[in-house]
């Protein structure tokens, strides 16, 4: 790939008129040739053994941590380095790239910072995005129940309002970054009356009498990912806890979402890439009827897709990017981008097993498991039914 | 305080380089556009210098003697965490040998002050003699202590244990001193993003002749006792065999040439 | 004072020069050659130049150094004992002194010295200057510089040879900076040019992918460093080798490093520099527990274990088996990459071997381009198949 030349950056002048910018800017470059060096020397030869133990990749969190990295989109005042979303979106295509692992860990915790930045009391940014910029503390989002997945308006934990504070009492399934994060974004009801309307986020400190963890769920593949269900009986949560307002939390929910699904996206763009490095490389050296595979117009097919579809998902995923970047509208390229890129990868690692025949379904070979991994990436943050849905609303009022 | 100066050189990237050069057919010896690292050794150096500055209270400089892109290396230094750097530069330090080079560097290191510490890599990857540290703790009249894979600091004195061929041996010195460190002594940390930002805006100063004012005579080619007269490429090793057959065949086979070539003869 | 200049004029961009010069200093600007800062005035471009547009201009010294005469190898011991390269150095020395029609001398300098110039005396020496003293009998940098560079402005030898050894290396430029002469470190090749009257030194340089040859023209002596086992031994003959005591002038109270402690390696651990055979594992052998599989193979070959940078790194084996530009240089007999894909780095470190035998599943493996055998096998299949043969051969040996 060539070292970060594909970057679009569009702006507007003030006439209105669009201008494109693919280049990176001076900062953007150092930044990825240092996240580059770290994952190829340190990130990647650990992803194969991480994914076989099914370990939480600990010294690679603790690396990124110790770059910086973690504080990318958070402001200088509270400990981050203010560099915007595309950066940071830059820098999360890496990390999956070498361990999609590692790289939807990090991508999650963006579920946690991007509320509090964006619905918090400064007193809550104060209080919980220094550590999160640190990467001392991880962050997790967690909304989805046994009875609330696609559904999200059907929350059926309640807080139900207790002296200075609320009082918690469910669970929810499936968390990312379960029991390693340190801070939680809760999604829960006040008023099941109101049902979607009665919603409130609220932040929940590990730790907190009445919140435990229960099951860790083993999955297809990431097995090192942590998912885990988050259990809530009689937790206490003090009123200054509570994010914005009563009633705002579907709002919050889905805000939220939309940016986490430029995250995923990412990642499923990272996983795609490697899937397609791996499958061309291995197609110049395999020798079949004496000559190497890539000689073969059917190999060459499905690579020349494989490059196009991971170029059409980049460029929407940073435009994405991009767009949250300006405070403009994103919804729109960042549901399209998610659908896109985790279609992709989902067909780019079936081929790229394909393309290594007998070998790609080995264990031996890293393939299978992007395959695995891939499948994620078509569920989270919105199913791709989810998104198709959110599209075709937003283009349907569109002139 | 604890002054410590760190000394590091910007040497080609070797891995690149092999795969320029590995070419004995044409015998062409092209650098084009070979990536240009710290040298790795002199990374183990600053390092270790930042080691001590998170124990105790210490100021780190950074010099290097080169030409102008060597300014990056000592920009990655600063993005490491070492509070300054400088770069000591000048045409007529061209075409300096060791000796040469130790001097203009001891001269430099008088010019930014005093010092309780050098610490350098044991050896630059390019140039392979290990003889800039020796011979600029002799041009500034200081102890040196070579190989070193551990040190501490305390009270004004250094103890460190060396790493010799077979052995290792614990030294003790008073400070001022110079160390050259082998890599077994740390694993030098990337600079962290904050590090890489902050960096780009230091500035890095640079040290021509004008502000050393060194006589011609120690200087550059003139300064160097040593001459290089010629350069070429090795010859290229004989062309080796792959021994083919299956397992068996090719296990009798190894066998056979160790034995011709009287190989076995230590046979346990 | 050196000028290189391109003569505009004669210069077509042909670019033959770009290509010749080992650090990537000139490039083709408007079609005509430009140098660029940094050039060392080694001239290659100008030999390389078809136009002869490149000049090269060196104003020549005059400077008598007829009052230098001899050619010295320094001894080194360690712990009382003579070590191995002292005696590859007094062959090379040997034939120097005769091109030159001079005298070869040993200086050792240690403690008991009785044995060890008895032990000199019978190889083809002709002088030996024996400094002995109670400070000197373990190595110190001071001690040790102080009493060679008293030996050399009272003496004047043209010409000192010294081992580059840890010692060697700590050594010979601390007396080199302080007299002001040239050192040439792990020179492979040493020969007089009799015409300038002065020594030739060959050594490789960017790591071992281009040879330098260099002189010291204006100061003597000429001090060169020669690794381990690249020079044969000397092979002993009667002699009447004159010996000279010298006294040192030292006091306890200069000594500026104390030596603590000397702690030493597992006793397992075989000398990789001095070992015959040398078994390496690399990356290829998937776990560090494999090395197993090395070991055994080396010891059932009576041979030392090696390992490729990227074991080491990654805690497998400790550092002191590294075989590579960053780890050790070794000669043996035989040398065994067992899953090393030979990158530059590491063929630096060994392919000066006599036979290597290269084991990698991966044909394309850059080591095969080096070895005498190239076997393109698994190696956890192989070593085992090896390893049993010649377990059975040591059987039917007993």
């Amino acid at each position: 790939m060539t070292k970060g030349k594909e970057i679009a950056i569009f702006y507007y002048n003030f006439l209105g008129e669009e201008k494109m910018d693919f280049e990176l800017t001076e900062e953007q470059r150092m930044i990825l040739e240092l996240v580059d060096e770290v994952s190829e020397k340190e990130i990647a030869p650990l992803a194969d053994e991480i994914a076989a133990k099914g370990e939480f990749p600990r010294k690679n969190i603790e690396k990124l941590a110790s770059l910086d990295l973690f504080g990318l989109t958070i402001p200088k005042k509270y400990g981050g380095l203010e560099m915007g979303y595309l950066t940071w979106t830059l820098v999360a295509e890496r990390i999956s790239r070498a361990c999609a692992t590692t790289g939807l860990i990090f991508g999650a915790n963006l579920l946690c910072t991007f509320p509090l930045l964006k619905f918090g009391s400064e007193e809550q940014k104060e209080r919980f995005l220094p550590p999160l910029a640190q990467g001392r503390s991880l962050g997790a989002f967690a909304l989805t129940e046994p009875e609330a997945g696609s559904d999200a308006g059907n929350v059926q934990t309640t807080a139900r309002k207790e002296g200075d504070g609320y009082i918690l009492n469910g669970n929810k399934i499936f968390i990312t970054n379960g029991e390693v994060a340190d801070i939680y974004i809760i999604i829960a009801n006040v008023d099941r009356k109101r049902g979607a309307r009665g919603l409130a986020a609220f932040i929940v400190e590990k730790g907190t009498e009445g919140f435990s963890f229960g099951q860790h769920f083993k999955k297809m593949g990431l097995e090192a990912l942590p998912n885990v269900e988050l259990i809530f009986k009689d937790c206490f949560v003090p009123r200054e806890n509570l994010l914005d307002r009563e009633g705002r939390g579907f709002r919050i929910a889905m805000e939220t979402f939309a940016a986490g699904r430029i995250g995923v996206g990412i990642g499923a763009l990272g996983i795609a890439e490697a899937a397609f490095r791996k499958a061309r490389d291995y197609s110049k050296e395999r020798v079949q009827f004496g000559r190497s595979i890539s000689s073969f117009q059917a190999v060459q097919h499905i690579l020349a897709d494989m490059a196009t579809k991971i170029e059409a998902s980049r460029y929407l995923l940073y435009k994405a990017a991009w767009l949250l970047d300006q405070g403009k509208p994103f919804e729109k390229y960042a549901s399209m981008g998610k659908l896109y890129a985790s279609e992709t990868a989902m067909w780019v690692t079936t081929k790229a097993v394909q393309v290594l025949g007998g070998y790609g379904y080995m264990k031996d070979y890293p393939v299978e498991r992007y395959m695995r991994e891939a499948k994620l990436f078509e569920i989270i943050e919105g199913t791709s039914e989810i998104q198709r849905g959110i599209i075709a609303n937003i283009v349907l009022k569109e002139k | 305080m604890l002054r410590i100066v760190v000394c590091i050189k910007q040497v080609p990237d070797t891995e690149e380089l092999a795969r320029v050069r590995i070419n004995p057919a044409t015998n062409t010896i092209v650098r084009e556009g070979v990536k240009s690292i710290i040298n790795p050794f002199d990374e183990n150096a600053i390092e270790e210098a930042l080691r001590i500055k998170e124990k105790k209270d210490a100021l780190v400089t950074c010099i290097s003697m080169g030409p102008p892109q060597a300014k990056e290396a000592l920009r990655k230094a600063l993005a490491m965490g070492v509070d300054r750097a400088f770069l000591i530069s000048d045409p007529s330090f061209a075409g300096s040998d060791t000796w040469a080079t130790s001097f203009v560097l001891s001269q430099a290191i008088r010019k930014i002050g005093e010092f309780d510490l050098i610490i350098t890599g044991k050896q630059a990857i390019d140039g392979d003699t290990a003889q800039v540290g020796p011979e600029l703790a002799e041009l500034l009249g200081i102890p040196q202590v070579t190989y070193v894979r551990k040190l501490e600091i305390e009270d004004g004195k250094m103890k460190a244990e060396r790493v010799l061929e077979d052995y290792f041996e614990v030294v003790q010195v008073k400070l001022p001193a110079l160390v050259t460190v082998t890599k077994e002594i740390n694993q030098p940390r990337y600079p962290s993003l904050k590090g890489l930002l902050n960096a780009r805006k230091m500035d890095i100063p640079v040290l021509t002749n004008k502000d050393l004012n060194l006589p011609e005579d120690k200087i550059g080619l003139d300064g160097s006792p040593t001459r290089v007269v010629r350069v070429f490429t090795p010859e290229p090793p004989p062309k080796g065999e792959i021994i083919e057959g299956n397992l068996e065949e090719k296990v009798q086979r190894i066998i056979e040439e160790l034995k011709k070539r009287n190989l076995l003869r230590w046979l346990k | 004072m050196a000028e290189i200049k391109v003569i505009e004029e004669k210069c077509t961009g042909c670019g033959k020069c770009v290509s010749s010069c080992p650090f990537s200093l000139i490039k083709i600007e408007g079609k005509k050659a430009k140098i660029l800062p940094g050039c060392n005035f080694c001239g290659t471009c100008v030999d390389a130049c078809p136009f002869e547009a490149i000049i090269l201009e060196r104003e020549e010294k005059v400077v008598d150094l007829s009052d230098y005469k001899g050619v010295w190898v320094f001894a080194e011991q360690r712990d009382g004992r003579i070590m191995p390269v002292t005696f590859e150095l007094l062959s090379a020395g040997r034939h120097l002194a005769d091109d030159l029609g001079e005298e070869l001398a040993v200086v050792i300098l240690g403690d008991n010295l009785k044995e060890n110039l008895n032990l000199l005396k019978k190889y083809p020496v002709d002088k030996i200057y024996a400094v002995q003293d109670t400070l000197l009998s373990d190595y110190k940098t001071g001690f040790y510089a102080r009493v060679l560079t008293s030996l050399i402005e009272k003496f004047k030898p043209e010409i000192i040879l010294v081992g580059a050894t840890s010692i060697g290396r700590d050594l010979a430029p601390r007396v080199a900076a302080r007299i002001k002469t040239g050192l040439t470190a792990d020179c492979t090749s040493l020969k007089i040019d009799k015409e300038k009257r002065c020594l030739v030194q060959i050594r490789p340089a960017f790591g071992g992918n281009i040879m330098a040859s260099i002189i010291t023209p204006y100061t003597r002596p000429q001090m060169a460093t020669v690794r381990p086992k690249v020079m044969e031994k000397i092979l002993p003959s009667s002699s009447s080798a004159q010996i000279i005591e010298i006294e040192p002038d030292l006091t306890g109270e200069d000594e500026l490093v104390r030596i603590l402690d000397k702690i030493r390696v597992e006793s397992d651990v075989k000398d990789l520099q001095e070992a015959e055979i040398i078994v390496s594992g690399g990356r290829g052998l998937g776990k560090p527990e494999n090395f197993s599989l090395i070991r055994k193979l080396a010891d059932i070959l009576g041979g030392a274990v090696g390992a490729s940078r990227a074991v080491v790194d990654a805690g497998w084996i400790p550092s002191y088996h590294q075989v590579g530009q960053t780890g050790k240089t070794v000669q043996p007999k035989l040398y065994i990459a067992c899953g090393i894909s030979g990158a530059i780095q590491h063929q630096v470190g060994m392919r000066n071997s006599e036979v290597i035998i290269a084991i990698n599943k991966d044909p394309e493996a850059p080591i095969f381009n080096i070895a005498t055998y190239g076997i393109v096998e698994d190696l956890h299949k192989f070593l085992p198949a090896l390893i049993e043969k010649l377990e059975s051969l040591s059987s039917t040996k007993k």
